[in-house]
């Protein structure tokens, strides 16, 4: 199918890190279900390295494949390093989207920020706001 | 893998007839109609010949048959034409309704910003409008009544007649998009009360990049392509006589076999549907009785539909979604929404459409696979996690 990219719907079709954890020591949950993409990413850390990651996602084809391949990008790296991964990157990682799916990849991107910043408020421990602006649903429109 | 094609109101397969009778325009009727000699003359003769067939299939007459690139053209024509004769009169309101195709709505759009004022009718949650509101909103400045007969996505028919004959009591031009069902339920445009009709070739085994209009004598069609006296003056171009002729075809087969094929279709459309509502927290959109035989169209909570297309196509099933990522814009269908759908629900949904060239084993492979790809879709859902814990409440 030429919509996607083959490794877009190798991770769609086989997605990676499916599931949740329990006693998920950071939880993210980004989008709405009114605009068709909801992410909700579940992180395990120790010593400040991703040990383990799954997710859940309620979306299009390219919503499921950009969590697959973010989970994949993110495993067994240290926060700060997870903390850096742009969408971009998720989008090149999988050969590319199309412009109007974008948003899929930025949303990946929100809900590993979002589920870090969940574990830094569950430990107390402090971190650079600016790091983490507020992933409003706006953002998604943006991309049109 | 076999290929289960069940997208038939996006696109249908040319017939073997209607292909047949397109090859010998391909290859040795080559003359323009417009030309006085012997090789334009023959073709001139096959372009009449099937006006005339043509207006037969829905009881019109030939002089009454414009033909076009296809059916948005023909609704753009028909509904900026009617728009035109009623601005000559001082008419500038049009009624219409929420879920028609946008080959009408875009157009009505853009009549709104050049000052026509348009009244969208609800189409109530069954998917149907009805005389009586139609009746309702008529003014004395009403130029033109565009109501569908027959839905694309949800199906549902329209009651055209009861419409028409409202508009006709009420002296104004009533204008019925019927790409969907011309070909597939009985169109009798002098019994329905039609002024203006628009048809594409391709939504009944014809070829694509013809349609035609129906244009009721006595109304005048404004010409909107220039350049010479092609189809009276109303459309200039050199006539496609090989699609017109094949779609002419394809039409005739069509009603001819429409009764016989309309029992097996609406046999594995009410298999399909009785099938796919065992699926927990699923709907049908769309009346179950007023609904074109070859339509399923179902919502099912919890999944975006373009996943569900995909793990589809990859078990060789091809079908189509209303959801906003496979429109291409954020919102999901203008029609689930029209019948009250919310946003989370229109998301997921699922439009099959069959052919008469489907069997019986196309729905048990469907009947089989969507359910499972339904379940892994909602396996991985945090939405349907939320609707299963209570977190969220079920909507349907």
């Amino acid at each position: 199918m030429a919509l996607y990219s083959e490794k877009v719907m190798d991770h769609f079709t086989n997605p990676r890190n499916v599931g949740k954890l329990e006693n998920a020591d950071g939880i993210g949950e980004v989008g709405n279900a009114k605009c068709g993409d909801i992410m909700k990413i579940y992180l395990k850390i120790d010593n400040g390295i991703i040990t383990d990651v799954k997710f859940n996602t309620f979306g299009c084809g390219s919503a499921i494949a950009s969590s697959s391949m973010a989970t994949e990008l993110i495993k067994g790296k240290p926060l700060s390093e997870a903390l850096t991964l742009t969408n971009k990157a998720v989008a090149e990682a999988l050969d590319g989207l199309p412009a109007h799916k974008m948003h899929c990849s930025v949303l990946a991107e929100e809900a590993i920020r979002s589920a870090i910043k969940d574990y830094y408020d569950k430990n107390g421990i402090e971190y650079d706001k600016s790091q983490f602006p507020d992933p409003h649903n706006e953002e998604e429109h943006v991309e049109d | 893998m076999k290929t289960i094609y069940v997208d038939n109101a996006a696109t249908t397969a040319m017939s073997d007839k209607a292909v047949e009778a397109l090859t010998p325009y391909l290859k040795g009727v080559y003359g323009n109609p417009s030309s006085l000699h012997t090789v334009g003359q023959v073709a001139k003769e096959a372009l009449e010949d099937a006006r005339a067939r043509f207006a037969k299939c829905i009881n019109a007459e030939a002089k009454e048959i414009y033909f076009t690139s296809g059916g948005s053209e023909a609704d753009n024509q028909c509904i900026r034409s009617a728009a035109l004769n009623g601005l000559k009169k001082g008419k500038k309101h049009i009624i219409s309704t929420a879920f028609e195709h946008h080959a009408v709505l875009h157009t009505l759009k853009k009549l709104e910003k050049e000052g026509f004022e348009v009244t969208y009718l609800d189409v109530h949650a069954d998917g149907l409008v009805t005389a009586e509101q139609v009746a309702e909103a008529i003014r004395p400045d009403t130029a033109l009544v565009t109501i569908m007969y027959a839905n694309n996505e949800i199906g549902t028919i329209q009651p055209i007649r009861e419409i028409g004959e409202v508009c006709k009591t009420a002296g104004v031009v009533f204008h019925t998009d019927a790409v969907q069902a011309a070909g597939h339920i009985p169109v009798d445009v002098k019994a329905d009360n039609i002024d203006m009709l628009s048809v594409s070739a391709h939504k009944f085994h014809g070829p694509k990049g013809v349609g035609a209009i129906y244009c009721r004598k006595g109304i005048l069609l404004n010409t909107f392509i220039e350049g010479g006296a092609q189809e009276r003056g109303r459309r200039a171009g050199t006539e496609n006589i090989g699609g017109v002729v094949s779609m002419t075809v394809a039409l005739e087969e069509a009603v001819k076999n429409m009764a016989g094929n309309a029992v097996k279709l609406k046999k594995m459309r009410d298999r399909l549907i009785d099938g796919l509502l065992k699926i927990p927290h699923s709907r049908l959109n769309g009346d179950r009785k007023m609904r074109l035989p070859a339509n399923v169209n179902m919502c099912f909570e919890g999944i975006e539909g373009e996943g569900l297309l995909l793990l589809l196509d990859a078990k060789g099933i091809c079908a189509s979604s209303g959801s906003a990522c496979t429109s291409g814009s954020l919102d999901p269908s203008h029609v689930l929404l029209a019948i009250g759908l919310p946003h989370e629900v229109a998301h997921g949904s699922l439009r099959i459409s069959l052919s008469e060239d489907n069997t019986d084993e196309d729905v048990d492979a469907i009947l089989k696979a969507v359910p499972e790809v339904v379940g892994y879709l909602r396996n991985m859902s945090p939405v349907w996690e939320e609707l299963e814990k209570g977190e969220r409440k079920h909507l349907i």
